[in-house]
């Protein structure tokens, strides 16, 4: 499949945090083509396996991308039939008012979340952001038919289509981080045509809005060599400082600091030169607020790298990114991966 | 579907040219003749030889956005066209100019805003909309300064008889009035698409001025406010409750004849209707009242929930009543009317 196209489905998919299956099935399927084995773990990462060359033990490294995505829940059906509702993931409750809603009940429910007409609100309010207590969801329902189909617990996203902008650039909810899912599919794509040694664990994590819960258990379960993580980073917008940042369209964002294998870095550096694949580097003293701040403590430790997509509007649902910067994000993955074999893993070790 | 055609259309005041093609398509086998005005009114004449002249008015224009600037980043800054809230714009996917080109208005990400950002509105002047263009020069390649711009809201049905989209004031409106002219009548009928409502009710008066009627109808998609966190006392209108008749809003007090000749209809047809509780917002009424030695008015309103917004919902049955109240009242004062 075009890499265009899997991130369209998985984009207009729904994957609430917790909630993944549907988007789940759609990556299960789409990693078939590539890898040798597919599986699905107990709480719900999807583990794709492409196996390395030559006889083993042959190095191990795992690719991480969350499926998940932020949304909203049902907390309260009220006696006329509109849903109070609360946040799943960081949701910036200013990005929900005038937003169309899938409501995912007994059946997907559209409904909307409408503004208060303005003269229900003084001056006072009308300065203010409406908070996310105040918001409702209109389902157009009776009340009776509302408790019939909605449960409190039922998950909530927002009604949106992939839209493309301008020739490379494309915007939608959940591209935080589906659009990290589309670079590992390119990547496995890419590996198809090249030799590689080290067998790849392409995994579709769950739960990383909420607390990198799946990278967590899938890395501890894979015990991988090396441990990449693929995400997305701010992309330069006005109002941003420059150094929160990375350029769009100008490659993958590497970032490099504490939780990142110095070595895994520089072997990363060292191939996009060599290939010639442009990136931008992110100077990280700490956290990296990825799947990757999980894995680096799985176990006994593991060496890690992180390849992040600029992305412009983070949480809200207009998110966008560069179809060349997933493009060449796969490219040096892949590229990478070839270079890898067993001398450098027992390199990572010696310090 | 006439509705989802006119909702889908492209026409923030000023910039109509969309919905008159859709509603002259529309009424191509009914009404023969046409007049245009200086500022865009299209306004369908019958004529006929006896009875009062009756004028029909709906406005064909909606709120949206212009651009105003492009910035050396290939982003677009813009101005509010009518009555936007900022706080409706953030996160929403918008169509720029005649051929449309797709863009979003995004926001900085919660990652990046200090907690006190969180409860603040960001006002319009500093979003921009994003059409992937990486320079000045490539996003000239694509829009103007000058542009308008509509949220991209498809038309659908949802819940119980409900649709939504964006745009029902007054498209909706426009729905009504293209369905009542879908009929013959034995007096001059004249019915008027009207321009710039939303700038300050601009075109409506202009038309009146020409067409001099006896008597004025407005039809509008009107506030409805029975939602949550708003008292029943406050709500203005209700969804499913029928027509809306205004006795009166910001801008004129209505007929009192012509309310009661409505309600009189209304109650012998068994048409549900319910009046507009709120004297806020005014209407093309207001002008057209007001124009040459005056003329009578009343308005009639489909109640739409969320106007102003890049989505709102309406009931269809809301609709169809108000059509068939209209019609009614039309044929009731073929003979003639007293003011």
């Amino acid at each position: 499949m075009e890499t265009k196209e899997f991130l369209k489905q998985m984009v207009e998919e729904t994957g609430v945090s917790g909630y993944e299956c549907k988007v789940a099935q759609l990556v299960r399927q789409t990693f078939q083509d590539v890898c040798d084995d597919v599986r699905t773990d107990v709480l719900g990462n999807v583990i794709g396996l492409r196996k390395g060359e030559g006889e083993g033990p042959r190095p191990k490294i795992m690719l991480a991308g969350h499926m998940d995505e932020i949304g909203l829940m049902v907390t309260k059906i009220d006696d006329r039939g509109f849903l109070r509702f609360t946040q799943v993931g960081g949701v910036d409750q200013r990005t929900l008012v005038s937003q169309e809603v899938i409501v995912h009940g007994k059946e997907d429910l559209f409904g909307l979340i409408g503004l208060k007409p303005p003269h229900l609100m003084g001056a006072e309010d009308r300065s203010k952001a409406i908070a996310m207590r105040d918001l409702v969801i209109d389902l157009g329902l009776p009340v009776e038919r509302v408790r019939e189909l909605v449960s409190v617990g039922d998950m909530v996203t927002i009604n949106r289509s992939f839209i493309e902008l301008g020739k490379e650039t494309v915007s939608c909810k959940a591209m935080d981080d589906r659009a990290a899912v589309a670079v590992i599919y390119e990547c496995l794509k890419e590996l198809t045509k090249l030799r590689h040694t080290a067998d790849v664990y392409a995994v579709a994590t769950v739960q990383e809005e909420v607390g990198l819960k799946g990278a967590t258990v899938s890395a501890y379960g894979i015990a991988p060599d090396i441990g990449i993580a693929l995400d997305v980073c701010h992309g330069a917008m006005p109002g941003v400082p420059e150094q929160d940042t990375a350029p769009m369209g100008k490659g993958p964002n590497l970032a490099f600091g504490a939780n990142i294998h110095p070595k895994v870095f520089e072997q990363m550096v060292k191939v996009a030169k060599e290939y010639n694949i442009p990136y931008s580097t992110d100077p990280t003293p700490a956290g990296t607020g990825t799947d990757l701040w999980a894995m680096q403590v799985t176990r006994s430790g593991i060496p890690t790298a992180l390849i992040s997509l600029p992305s412009r509007y983070m949480h809200t649902s207009v998110e966008t990114v560069n179809l060349n910067d997933v493009k060449m994000s796969g490219r040096l993955l892949a590229m990478f991966i070839a270079s890898i074999d067993a001398a450098f893993v027992e390199g990572l070790l010696c310090y | 579907m006439l509705l989802k055609k006119l909702s889908e259309a492209f026409g923030p005041s000023g910039f109509e040219h969309e919905v008159r093609e859709v509603l002259k398509e529309e009424l191509k086998d009914h009404v023969k003749e046409w007049k245009y005005d200086a500022l865009g009114n299209l306004i369908a004449v019958k004529q006929a030889e006896t009875g009062p002249k009756v004028m029909l008015a709906a406005h064909m224009d909606e709120c949206g956005l212009m651009i105003s600037s492009i910035d050396s980043a290939g982003l677009l800054h813009f101005h509010k066209v009518g009555g936007l809230d900022d706080r409706v714009l953030v996160s929403k996917p918008v169509l720029i100019g005649k051929k449309r080109v797709p863009g979003v208005i995004g926001a900085k990400a919660i990652h990046l805003q200090r907690p006190e950002e969180r409860t603040q509105v960001i006002a319009h002047r500093s979003l921009f909309i994003d059409i992937g263009a990486t320079s000045k020069e490539e996003a000239q390649s694509m829009v103007s300064v000058g542009d308008y711009v509509v949220f991209a809201t498809t038309f659908g049905e949802f819940g119980e008889g409900m649709v939504k989209g964006k745009s029902f004031d007054d498209r909706a409106g426009c729905t009504v009035l293209a369905e009542v002219l879908k009929e013959e009548y034995s007096m001059p009928v004249f019915g008027a698409f009207t321009v710039q409502e939303e700038i300050g009710l601009r075109g409506a008066g202009v038309a009146a001025y020409a067409v001099e009627p006896d008597l004025a109808i407005v039809l509008e998609g009107t506030t409805c406010s029975d939602v949550p966190d708003a008292e029943a006392q406050m709500y203005c209108t209700n969804i499913g409750n029928g027509p809306a008749i205004t006795i009166m809003d910001a801008s004129v007090i209505t007929n009192k004849k012509m309310v009661a000749e409505l309600i009189r209809l209304a109650e012998e047809n068994n048409i549900p209707y319910q009046f507009k509780r709120s004297i806020t917002g005014g209407s093309d009424a207001g002008r057209i009242n007001q124009t040459k030695s005056g003329i009578p008015v009343v308005v009639v309103s489909v109640p739409c929930r969320y106007i102003h917004s890049p989505v709102s919902a309406m009931k269809i049955s809301d609709l169809e009543y108000t059509t068939q109240l209209v019609k009614l009242f039309l044929r009731s004062i073929e003979g003639g009317f007293r003011v």
